[in-house]
């Protein structure tokens, strides 16, 4: 199960934290600084693993990091998840934010791609947090069709637009995100298309 | 990570530097407040700054939330700052409220801001949580898709635990949703309810089976969330759904899924992960349901191609598999080349899986660690930290006695380095313990263990130091090894405190001072003054804590004698004994005391060549006279505390203390593991142990023939010839030329690599826990805690499968009357095991000739004396009681003397502790002239006592008084033998919560064990049913009439039997073990 998400940046200011496991306000915050002080610490050219903390849980739990430019990503997670399948759901984590961000820049910057910003992480705080929920669900990862990840946060986006009275069409988002070419993102979403087809699942 | 996003991500840090000179970012800053908010804390550089900015911030949150003005909307932008500020540490509880009002009341996208801010502020236990119930139930009602979404969502991240009836059978109806986002949303909910609340939903389990059937993949997926953790708990109660696992990995091994779930073409990775790791809690230990898993976890294996991340991960999680289920050779040698590429690869996180997996399989096959030696000894020297560790642990499971020299140098090395507090105290433990198990030598495990102490420090196990403690003082049974043993300790402690004991840990020094005050008079070279100074060097140096202090004043008792060390000891005291903390000056008296009276200090601290092995009396029995003159005054009856406080709590506990039976004791004697099965009572608990200790000294005086180190290193040296070249050749043979530079280094890795994994080979593993050749030092310590020699001989197989003698109904008698008369065989049986013990009585009862009036249905039973209860002029009351399987009858004879008929005779008996009832329906008896008429009661247990109490009145119309008598009969002849099984014991053990402990004596018998003596004297005398024994231990059962069990746990502790006895009748307990005592005592 996963304990707790962090993610801060190179100072340890925290940029997004949720806890799947109940912590006083005070320990959570002693978490935040003893996992920043532990894997700021660690070159890049380490492994991503670390074992053996005494704050949550103690020997059942460890780090799963993954250190991107500015921002640390961390799953503390107890002994029974994978630790290769954390490192690519943040990978996975990764992506939905990149382009959630880039949804919402396409349409005010121009081509300004570059310009998402670690603190746009913090602008976009609640939006992030529903793409959290969708991948893990109460400390469960979830096997989930990236399509619908997607449609979810289209969804939001369209939702908020309406709100807003905004109607910039978000077709040049949608065709950046396409040709994005991303090697380590998975090729086969497809934003024009929602639709989810039903599994071919035989009973059994 | 992709270019794009990496060069994205890189771009970061010069934004942050220009925030204004970009325009999206000062675009987006300046269109929210939270924006200017943000921006503002960034530019700060003082953590005060922060903190002034956010309370400025959070007070105009305050006031614009509780103004009646603020809209929804607004409502949502404050809530973001609130999380915001929440999540740097700020204390914003005041906006809860508010978030629960807006995830009431607000449009959708308010809602989901309220819900989430819920679920990031909210614990489960928040009282506020209750205000949130209603919202929810109308949520999960909504026909809005998103709206029950959400109400799902914040349902399985925080739902208080008894509201969830409330909303069960919504979220269970739910299941049968049209979208599958809703189902899989349910199915998680369901997942948590059953988590904080399992029995709320054992109704739905039937459900899950559904998910896991379900269409889409997402739900099938959420439900293994729920298998996995139910097979966890409960692996055998699942494993008729094995099939089903395997035929939906075979789909998505098979890449039956929709493309939708594919990432990076592998088909839903985590799917994946997770049926691997359900199949391998189901097919652990169970031949049968791996054999069905055998061929879906090679194709698993052949699929996972090695071209990304993601299938690394299910390979490993494969090769898991492969290891826990039952075995079958090519798989494992496929998984074996497969732990291989892990460990070979050049990808760090990879080589760590890699020697994860080798640690997890090299008690299996220690073969595959020799594979890759080299490799091992490469990670070694590896810069990290995690991988060194890691491998570490790898050696740490390989050492044996032959290459325990070199690990625990790598593992001390290592150490020094080292400055995480866990990785510390995890590490020396291990050392310790390789140390106490292989150690080949007295010098090196001397010098190991000062490593350990100095490395350790606070930080350490306790237990660690108290183990080396009763090591060495217990020592060897050769004196001369023995001797050299604790010189050299005592030698290496003089030089390391003559050094620079300043640097020494607190815990370091407790351990010298003692082992100086206990040992140091065995090495004449240095001399008791010398040690009085190097040990009140310690008590002057700044660091040393009080506790420090009391260790040396005591090991200063111990060594001052003679006039050479007076005048120092005399400072010593004269400073300590005006000490603040009570305890130093205790100490401080005693020294002063004891070093200025030789005579006394002679009778308390005699030298330890006199010194007998101690005589404990664990029973207390000294003190029975004192505890019986207090009860005669009135004094209350001593309960032990855990009695006690059940009374105060005045409610049933529940019993947290499992009954385990099958709990090896003796197998765990190297380590100081709590057992849950030491009982011997809280009172005499110090003074058990000690008898303890005069136990295993006793064994020593047997001179059972046990060398440690010189054993030890003897059998390395027979064992060393041929492993190292076997272990060493193949990677000398195989490496390409290299240069000489190179070789060389290459060559002292492979002379390492030659120590290191010594007797790997197969031939002659001995791996921790495992094989038979490991050294003395283990099976001493395994020897030591066995108190007793002789009782040794019940840990003997065949002694245990001996036919207990105790009461077996032997073939011989089957014409005896009793069967005749049509009672039972277990009747028969208790008459016949109890008929020798009782023979005297019966002959007594014959010679009365009163017998010959017993009902003729109780003949052959055991009956007690009669007894003369009462006479009146020609009347005379006579009574015995006869035990019966089911019940206590009690015969009254009234017999006459005279000639004439008496009429209208009456006996009426009462009892306070009894239920008595006549077997005739008449009061009234008529007896003729010398005549004998017999009346039957049947007597229960109302209330226990020790002993019960009949108050008889007879009634006589001739006379004008009534003639009153008393019968007394003990509780004893009440219990009745209870058969069960061990299991039922086991279950009824738990669920009886009045207990009572006491030791009693053992009795000692020339043809058999003291324990089994003693059980026999007790089943003969109380009735008793042994259901088994085990070793030191035995398990017996009885119940009181009608039908109110008592158990009796018994084990011999030392001198004593330590017995436990529980029963749900609260008297019974103390009543039972009073008979027990009684009935020893005549023995």
């Amino acid at each position: 199960m996963i304990k707790a998400i962090l993610i801060f940046n190179n100072h340890g200011k925290p940029r997004l934290i949720r806890f799947y496991q109940y912590f006083p306000e005070d320990m959570q915050q002693q978490i935040i600084r003893e996992t920043f002080h532990l894997v700021s610490k660690r070159d890049d050219n380490v492994c991503n693993f670390l074992e053996g903390g005494s704050l949550i849980g103690g020997s059942d739990y460890k780090l799963i990091y993954r250190h991107y430019a500015t921002l640390y990503f961390v799953f503390c997670v107890d002994s029974s998840e994978s630790e290769l399948g954390i490192l690519d759901l943040i990978q996975v984590m990764i992506y939905f934010l990149v382009y959630l961000l880039f949804q919402v820049f396409v349409e005010t910057l121009d081509k300004c791609f570059e310009n998402v910003c670690e603190l746009d992480l913090i602008f976009h705080m609640d939006k992030v947090h529903y793409i959290l929920q969708e991948v893990v669900m109460g400390g469960m990862v979830l096997e989930t069709n990236m399509n619908e990840i997607v449609a979810q946060v289209e969804l939001q986006n369209r939702m908020e637009k309406s709100e807003g009275g905004l109607s910039a069409a978000p077709a040049r988002a949608v065709s950046a995100v396409k040709n994005m070419n991303l090697p380590e993102i998975p090729r086969n979403i497809n934003i024009g298309d929602i639709n989810i087809k039903v599994p071919s699942l035989s009973p059994f | 990570m992709s270019d794009v996003v990496e060069k994205t991500l890189t771009a970061l840090p010069s934004l942050l530097l220009s925030v204004d000179s970009q325009p999206g970012s000062a675009k987006l800053s300046t269109s929210s407040k939270l924006g200017s908010l943000i921006r503002n804390i960034t530019e700060l550089t003082s953590k005060h700054e922060e903190e002034k900015l956010i309370q400025r911030e959070l007070s105009s949150i305050k006031d614009q939330v509780s103004s009646p003005n603020t809209t929804m909307r607004q409502m949502k932008e404050l809530m973001v700052r609130a999380i915001y500020c929440e999540m740097l540490g700020y204390d914003s509880s005041f906006t809860y409220i508010h978030a629960i009002k807006l995830a009431q009341q607000g449009s959708v996208l308010e809602k989901r801001v309220g819900y989430l801010a819920v679920s990031l502020f909210l614990n489960e236990h928040h009282e506020l949580l209750l205000l949130l119930v209603n919202t929810v139930l109308k949520d999960l009602q909504s026909t809005n898709l998103i709206e029950v979404c959400m109400a799902l969502t914040v349902v399985s991240q925080i739902f208080p635990k008894d509201m969830i009836p409330a909303i069960l059978p919504l979220v269970e109806e739910k299941l049968n949703h049209p979208k599958e986002i809703i189902r899989r949303k349910a199915v998680l909910a369901l997942y948590k309810f059953h988590l904080i609340a399992p029995n709320q939903v054992q109704h739905i389990h039937n459900k899950f089976r559904k998910a896991l059937c379900d269409k889409d993949p997402g739900v099938m997926g959420a439900s293994l969330h729920i298998y996995l953790h139910l097979i966890q708990e409960n692996p055998e109660g699942y494993k008729d759904l094995t099939t089903s696992f395997v035929t939906i990995l075979k789909q998505v091994v098979g890449g039956k899924l929709p493309m939708d779930f594919n990432y990076h073409s592998v088909p839903a990775p985590w799917i994946q992960i997770q049926l691997l790791q359900i199949l391998s809690l189901l097919g652990k230990n169970d031949p049968g349901t791996s054999e069905i898993m055998h061929e879906i976890l090679e194709e698993s294996l052949r699929r996972a191609e090695m071209n990304h991340n993601i299938t690394y991960a299910i390979l490993y999680e494969c090769v898991k598999c492969i290891y826990t289920i039952h075995p079958k050779s090519d798989l494992l040698e496929k998984a074996a080349k497969c732990i291989g590429n892990f460990v070979l690869s050049s990808k760090i996180n990879l080589k760590y899986l890699g020697l994860k997996a080798l640690t997890y399989v090299v008690q299996q096959d220690p073969k595959l660690a020799l594979q890759h030696q080299m490799t091992i000894i490469e990670c070694l020297e590896h810069p990290d930290l995690i991988i060194k560790r890691e491998t570490l642990e790898i050696l740490f499971r390989i050492t044996n006695a032959q290459n325990v020299t070199v690990i625990v140098e790598k593992m001390l090395t290592f150490l020094s380095t080292s400055e995480d507090d866990h990785t510390t105290i995890d590490l020396v433990g291990k050392v310790a313990e390789l140390a106490k198990k292989y150690a080949p030598d007295n010098e090196w495990f001397i010098q190991t263990m000062n490593a350990v102490f100095s490395l350790g420090g606070e930080t350490m196990q306790p237990d660690i130091t108290n183990s080396f403690l009763k090591l060495l003082s217990e020592g060897f049974d050769s004196v001369e090894e023995d001797r050299k043993l604790k010189v050299f300790a005592v030698n290496s402690y003089v030089s390391l405190l003559e050094g620079e004991p300043e640097k020494l840990p607190q815990r370091f020094l407790q351990v010298i001072s003692w082992v100086l005050g206990e040992f140091s008079h065995l090495q004449q070279d240095v001399g008791a003054e010398t040690v009085v100074c190097l040990l009140d060097k310690l008590l002057h140096m700044k660091n040393s804590t009080s506790e420090t202090k009391t260790w040396v004043l005591m090991a200063m008792t111990k060594v001052c004698e003679g006039a050479a060390c007076a005048p120092l000891v005399q400072s010593v005291c004269e400073t300590y004994s005006s000490s603040l903390d009570t305890v130093l000056r205790q100490r401080a008296q005693e020294l002063q005391h004891l070093s200025r009276d030789p005579a006394l200090r002679a009778r308390v601290l005699p030298p330890v060549c006199t010194r007998e092995p101690l005589e404990v009396d664990s029973s207390l029995s000294f003190l029975d006279e004192f505890v019986s003159e207090a009860l005669a005054a009135g004094a209350a009856p001593y309960k032990p505390s855990h009695q006690r406080q059940e009374e105060l709590a005045q409610t049933k506990a529940v019993s947290y203390e499992p009954y385990q039976l099958t709990l090896p004791i003796s197998t765990t004697a190297h380590t100081h593991t709590p057992s849950l099965l030491s009982i011997s009572s809280s009172l005499s608990e110090g003074s058990a142990d000690l008898s303890h200790k005069g136990g295993s000294s006793s064994l020593k005086l047997e001179g059972v023939k046990r060398v440690w180190g010189r054993g030890g290193y003897e059998a390395a040296q027979v064992e060393t010839p041929s492993p190292p070249q076997e272990g060493g050749d193949p990677s000398i043979s195989h490496t390409p030329p290299l240069t000489s530079e190179d070789t060389e280094s290459k060559q002292q890795e492979q002379q390492l690599a030659s120590s290191m994994f010594l007797g790997l080979d197969h031939s002659s593993v001995t791996l921790m826990g495992k094989g038979d050749s490991t050294p003395s030092w283990l099976k001493r310590k395994e020897r030591g805690q066995t108190p007793l020699n002789d009782a040794q001989t019940f840990t003997d197989p065949q002694e245990l499968t001996d036919p207990s003698p105790l009461h077996v109904v032997s073939p011989q008698f089957p014409q005896s009357p009793v069967i005749a008369n049509g009672t039972s065989d277990t009747e028969a049986a208790l008459a016949l095991a109890c008929l020798d013990t009782n023979r005297s009585s019966t002959n007594q009862l014959e010679d009365r000739g009163l017998s010959l009036y017993l009902p003729a249905e109780l003949s052959g039973l055991i009956c007690s004396e009669i007894s003369v209860l009462c006479s009146s002029e020609s009347l005379e009351l006579s009574a015995c009681h006869v035990h019966k399987l089911r019940s206590l009858e009690m015969i009254v004879f009234i017999s006459n003397s005279s000639d004439n008929a008496v009429q209208q005779i009456q006996v009426q008996l009462h009892s306070e502790q009894l239920e008595v009832s006549c077997a005739s329906e008449s009061q009234m008896e008529e007896v003729k002239g010398h005549s004998v008429v017999v009346r039957q009661y049947s007597l229960r247990v109302r209330k226990p006592s020790v002993h019960v109490e009949l108050i008889g009145t007879l009634f006589h119309p001739e006379t004008p008084q009534n003639v009153q008598f008393t019968y007394r009969l003990p509780l004893s002849s009440f219990i009745r033998p209870l058969t069960l099984s061990t299991e039922e014991y086991g279950t009824m053990w738990l669920s009886f919560s009045n207990d009572t402990k006491q030791n009693l004596t053992l009795v000692h018998s020339e043809n058999e064990g003291p324990l089994r003596a003693t059980l026999n004297v007790l089943t003969e005398d109380l009735h008793l049913h042994v259901v088994e024994i085990i070793g030191m231990e035995a398990i017996v059962a009885c119940r009181l009439l009608q039908d109110q069990p008592c158990l009796m746990h018994c084990r011999v502790h030392g001198d004593a039997l330590a017995v436990w006895l529980r029963s749900p009748v609260p008297e019974l307990p103390d009543c039972l073990i009073y008979h027990c005592q009684r009935a020893l005592q005549g023995h």
